[in-house]
């Protein structure tokens, strides 16, 4: 194995808020997913929130506060690995220009930056992981969140990754990169239009009539899976990690028990 | 300047929504104008590269803009051009209206012009007695219809073409009742027959400008029905509005940029007219004006050299952030209330009209980045309209619940000693709450979350807390 050869690192996991509070089997999924990639992974306590609902709402002061705490908190893991595109994006795309006109802490973000990772991108282009031991028995649409794919390029390693499942036919949908609606607090501030989004979102996953939709960020997940449950569908919704590390046993993101 | 309905653009928005014929009206024309982009783009390999030439020039060129502003004044001078520098919209009218007046107008056609709707020049001309007649084929729907555009290069994208077919037989009642009026084409043509006698009637012809060359003094234009260039050669006046970041330093830097334009903005690889016009009618010249006026406007703009919004004026108006944003095809253009849609109208209308009136364009954006994907000139609108944002917050324009939320959920996320123990707790609760079901339909403060979708309950613990267990030995 690629991941072997290349000796054991110590991965320090930023579980993202969303993870922590509303599924934490994504985050067991990535420890699983990260073990079996030769990583030893461990969680800082000293974590909450990227910050992003503070640096989006224009309160800069707050996400640069918490951008230095995060920063702290990992200072001795040789990788930082988020299971969300969009959180890492702010970690490794935003995390410096926040902190660089700080003398102090501008060349700790740049440092820290470089060893941010999303949990697939990770395990596919840093860790060389070609295939997974899971299966799963059906038809997965997977949806490309924006930040991932707009500022980390991630697109074919989670399809790569999937590819590998067995049993598992992945079906592309109409337009798998145009958002969901979600947005982050844009749900909550403009909930009609967000709504009108993610309907035209889950009638395209519809269209493909596939028995799971994947992603690999949570907000959007609970979004498309919120509007999904709303409309009475069946089809179920998971994070894309839960499925490479056979992580099933909960139900399915806001399924009935 | 009026600031138009963008304070009310939450309503706006909702409006849209619920406007079934707005809706089917906007379900193909964008979404099939990003494939062409897409097209287009996929058959040009050095097209991202472009994009970084086309940056260069316009950063290039704004750096200087004073130097290229004066020598494009010196050359269209020496051409045979008057030049008039507007610095707010009311001079600019005040310089179109005078110049109607001396020339006598009672007939004015216009050719597309985003800049004349900004500064609200055919109310002004209208309310001196003259006529005033949109000559683009949306501009001209649109008008008669008493609207405004809802989208920088297809003004009517909003309509359908029932709707178009119902206002012609509407209105042109001197034409066969029995023609066929389905195909764009044959719209065209029904718009042609009305619009000739216009073009030969008039006194004065208003064009935009896409471009204004230094090197040259000359003003293009881009269209594809040719209606710019009968507006800009039949009548004895010609003028050219444009905004000061409308300069481009030369000849070659415009076919850079024309390579972008089209291509990103409708996926053709050039537009079907475009058109370099350099002073009036020479002698020997078979057309032309006999007066050449080069109206060009500042507006505000000129504020935003130096600042972190400076690279808002590299656009070159080709809508491609439109035509990809999901909250512009959600809800079409009217709704951003004011003459600017979308991406580019969310980063630019709050430095025309004020964050106060247009606060809720750059908030009402999911930052996907699409737009900033696809802009030709690489302008970072998610970032822009973040930076509006910063400005509304330190400004203390944030809205007040909203703020209070911010405040009490940062002083959580700072302190993960506090944080922790209180998620624990919160999730323990709602967790116990949403077991059943798995997820929530209604929840007390999440309305804006509920009223469209369910939220999936929490699983059980905070990871947190879970991974604490499982370090202990704990078996999950």
């Amino acid at each position: 194995m690629p991941a072997a050869a290349k000796g054991r690192v110590r991965v320090g996991l930023f579980v993202t808020c969303l993870v922590d509070l509303f599924r934490p089997s994504v985050g067991f999924a990535a420890v699983k997913l990260l073990s079996d990639a030769g990583c030893d992974v461990d969680v800082p306590p000293r974590q909450t929130c990227c910050g992003q609902p503070a640096y989006n709402s224009g309160d800069k002061e707050t996400a640069r506060d918490i951008a230095r705490l995060t920063i702290a908190a990992f200072e001795a893991h040789d990788y930082v690995v988020v299971p969300s595109g969009s959180c890492a994006g702010m970690l490794k795309a935003h995390y410096p220009t926040l902190l660089a006109d700080d003398p102090q802490w501008a060349p700790r973000a740049a440092a820290f930056a470089a060893k941010v990772f999303e949990l697939i991108s990770f395990l596919v282009d840093v860790r060389g992981v070609s295939e997974v031991g899971a299966e799963y028995q059906g038809r997965a649409t997977y949806h490309d969140s924006c930040s991932g794919l707009r500022e980390l390029g991630i697109q074919e390693q989670p399809r790569r990754l999937l590819g590998s499942v067995k049993g598992l036919e992945l079906v592309e949908m109409t337009d798998a990169d145009v958002c969901c609606g979600f947005g982050g607090t844009f749900a909550i501030k403009y909930p009609d239009i967000s709504n009108a989004i993610v309907a035209r979102k889950t009638e395209q996953v519809a269209a493909t009539e596939p028995d799971i939709l994947l992603a690999g960020d949570l907000g959007c997940l609970m979004n498309m899976a919120g509007k999904l449950s709303r409309q009475g569908s069946k089809i179920a919704v998971r994070h894309v990690a839960e499925v490479l590390a056979g992580e099933m046993r909960d139900p399915a993101i806001g399924a009935r028990p | 300047m009026s600031v138009g309905t963008s304070p009310a653009f939450k309503d706006n928005a909702r409006a849209a929504l619920g406007d079934a014929q707005l809706q089917r009206a906007l379900s193909s024309v964008a979404p099939g104008l990003a494939a062409r982009r897409s097209t287009a783009r996929a058959a040009l390999p050095e097209f991202e590269a472009l994009r970084d030439v086309g940056r260069d020039i316009k950063d290039h060129t704004l750096a200087y803009l004073d130097l290229y502003l004066e020598a494009f004044a010196n050359k269209a001078r020496a051409a045979g051009s008057h030049v008039h520098f507007a610095a707010t919209a009311e001079d600019a009218r005040e310089i179109i209206r005078a110049i109607c007046r001396d020339a006598g107008a009672r007939v004015v056609t216009k050719g597309k012009s985003m800049v004349s709707e900004e500064i609200g020049l055919n109310a002004c001309l209208e309310a001196d007695g003259l006529e005033v007649v949109e000559t683009d084929l949306g501009e001209y729907l649109i008008q008669i219809r008493g609207e405004t555009p809802s989208h920088i290069i297809a003004p009517a994208i909003h309509l359908t073409q029932d709707q178009v077919e119902a206002d012609f037989r509407r209105l042109h009642t001197d034409l066969p009742k029995d023609r066929v009026l389905i195909e764009p084409t044959q719209l065209v043509s029904e718009a042609r027959e009305i619009l000739r006698g216009k073009f030969l009637a008039a006194d004065v012809g208003i064009t935009g400008a896409n471009f204004l060359i230094a090197e040259t003094g000359t003003s293009v234009i881009v269209t594809n029905e040719g209606n710019g260039d009968l507006t800009q050669s039949l009548p004895k006046v010609h003028i050219a509005l444009a905004s000061i970041e409308k300069l481009v330093p030369t000849l070659e830097d415009v076919s850079t940029l024309i390579r972008l334009l089209a291509r990103s903005a409708t996926g053709q690889e050039i537009s079907t007219y475009t058109t370099f016009s350099t002073g009036p009618r020479r002698p020997g010249d078979p057309d032309g004006p006999e007066a050449c006026h080069i109206v060009i406007l500042d507006n505000g703009r000129s504020e935003l050299l130096g600042t972190a919004l400076q690279e808002v004026l590299r656009c070159i108006r080709c809508g491609a952030c439109m035509n990809h944003c999901p909250v512009y095809t959600a809800i079409g253009g009217h709704a951003y209330g004011w003459v600017y849609p979308g991406p580019i109208g969310a980063v630019l209308t709050p430095a025309l009209i004020g964050m106060r009136s247009a606060g809720h364009l750059p908030n009402a954006s999911t930052f996907c980045g699409r737009c900033e994907q696809v802009c030709p000139m690489k302008i970072p609108l998610p970032g822009l309209m973040r930076h509006w944002r910063e400005e509304e917050f330190s400004a203390g324009d944030t809205p007040v619940l909203y703020r209070l939320g911010l405040k009490a959920w940062a002083a959580l996320a700072k302190r993960p000693r506090l944080y922790h123990p209180l998620a624990r707790l919160g999730i323990a609760v709602l967790a116990g709450l949403g077991r059943r079901r798995g997820a929530f339909r209604r929840l007390p403060l999440a309305e804006g979350w509920t009223r469209h979708r369910d939220l999936p309950a929490p699983q059980s613990r905070t990871f947190q807390a879970l991974w604490a267990d499982y370090k202990a030995g704990v078996p999950r």
